[in-house]
């Protein structure tokens, strides 16, 4: 399986639309389209996670990364539309207490 | 350049020969030629300059432009020939490298190894297998010769050296920590500020710690944001998950951590794992959570080792004996 990337910008905000897998695989394609972006003073980044229906720890990695990265940088990240299977990791390690996770459109594998 | 002159001769008179009577059998040694000329490393422009030196001996009136010709073929040869070396040398580095982390593989599997403790009360079993050479899934046992037996499971995230050099830092830093202070919240809090300060920031650690108190039975616990367990009720003959909070190690240096406690039952179990066993696959489907309890349901009248064993024979059946990721099972049963 593959991940595309789909980046958009409106004003503040940096849209990232992904599709397919995130693993060991993919992660570093996501890292490098991700980190640059958190490093903008002000920058939020969204995330939507709709067509993401399997990542693993490597993928965690990423937006541990990037979440400490906005810390250092005062910018913001939200994931969305996260899958039950996707949002399972989140919730297990323990990111869902300090990330913005919004997963309205949970369930559908 | 000395052992191509001395093929030279060679080259000519294959050439010749093969000119003379188009047969297959020069043909059979020009091939001959090439590979020794490879086992000697010797690049593809310097045999086109022995092609051109035969072809001058064999034809001292051959025309201008077949020697330009034969010139400028040489020239464009040149940075082949440079490819050609590099590779070679690549190759070597590759072999030195393979070699070298064997020899690294090694010493963690020696350094990380631990002992798994006999014990009347309590009856252990435990595998851990990496999905490469490199394991980054990590199970370690200490026991304090008073009656508590602690049991720690952790999952590197990031995989291969890395992940194996951070697997040695925390074992150590695991060492250090006074016999006193098995607590698996003090020891889960003391880590994460080891990992946190210095760990790369897409690197993180989840980690399960148990203390079990073979005097009375009980069982605290506390998890960095790790795989949850399963607490299996002989009674009843059911499992219930061992779910508790907790965020993964090195991610926020204030992080605390919150202890559990439970009294075990004779004949209970506890189920300790990493994600490599329930993220097994079967194709494209993933293995529910269920199965795996049946699976290990199926062979719980087993001692606790051939418990493990036979699950994992299991898995790796169901996954066409391919690892995706590193497999850790650890199971605990009291007995007495």
């Amino acid at each position: 399986m593959n991940l595309t990337i789909d980046v958009s910008h409106k004003e503040d905000v940096a849209y990232l639309t992904l599709v397919g897998e995130v693993d060991a695989f993919t992660a570093p394609k996501l890292k490098d389209t991700i980190l640059p972006l958190t490093k903008e003073e002000g920058q939020v980044v969204e995330v939507d996670f709709e067509q993401v229906n399997y990542m693993d720890s490597t993928g965690l990695g990423v937006f541990i990364s990037a979440l400490k990265s906005t810390k250092e940088h005062n910018s913001e990240m939200k994931l969305i539309h996260m899958q039950d299977r996707v949002y399972r990791l989140f919730k297990i390690t323990g990111l869902t207490e300090i990330m913005n996770i919004d997963s309205t459109v949970q369930g559908g594998m | 350049m000395s052992t191509l002159k001395l093929d030279l001769e060679n080259y000519k008179e294959l050439l010749q020969e093969y000119i003379r009577t188009k047969d297959e059998q020069a043909l059979y040694q020009a091939e001959q030629f090439s590979k020794q000329s490879m086992q000697h490393q010797i690049s593809p422009d310097e045999i086109i300059n022995v092609h051109i030196q035969s072809l001058q001996e064999i034809y001292p009136e051959m025309p201008e432009y077949i020697q330009s010709s034969m010139n400028f073929l040489l020239e464009t040869m040149i940075s082949y020939g440079l490819a050609y070396q590099e590779h070679q040398s690549l190759r070597e580095k590759q072999l030195e490298l393979k070699s070298e982390i064997s020899v690294a593989a090694n010493m963690q599997k020696t350094l990380l190894s631990t002992v798994k403790p006999e014990l009347d009360e309590v009856e252990i079993g435990a595998l851990s297998v990496p999905a490469k050479q490199m394991n980054g899934d990590y199970h370690h046992f200490v026991y304090d010769n008073q009656g508590n037996l602690g049991i720690a499971v952790a999952d590197v995230i990031g995989k291969g050296v890395p992940a194996a050099l951070c697997m040695s830092m925390i074992k150590y830093s695991m060492d250090t920590f006074p016999e006193m202070r098995m607590d698996p919240s003090v020891i889960l809090g003391s880590l994460n500020r080891v990992v946190e300060r210095n760990v790369d920031s897409s690197m993180f650690v989840t980690m399960f710690y148990g203390l079990y108190n073979s005097n009375d039975h009980t069982f605290s616990y506390s998890s960095a944001g790790h795989e949850p367990g399963f607490y299996y009720h002989k009674e009843t003959d059911e499992f219930e998950e061992i779910d508790v909070p907790g965020l993964v190690l090195g991610v926020s240096a204030d992080t605390a951590y919150t202890q559990y406690k439970r009294e075990v039952k004779r004949g209970d179990m506890i189920i300790l794992l990493t994600d490599g066993v329930t993220e097994c696959r079967q194709g494209e489907r993933f293995i529910e959570q269920d199965e795996v309890l049946d699976v290990i349901k199926s062979y719980s009248h087993l001692p606790p080792q051939d418990i493990v064993d036979q699950v994992y024979r299991h898995f790796e059946r169901l996954q066409d004996f391919h690892l995706r990721d590193d497999f850790t099972l650890i199971v605990l049963r009291r007995n007495v």
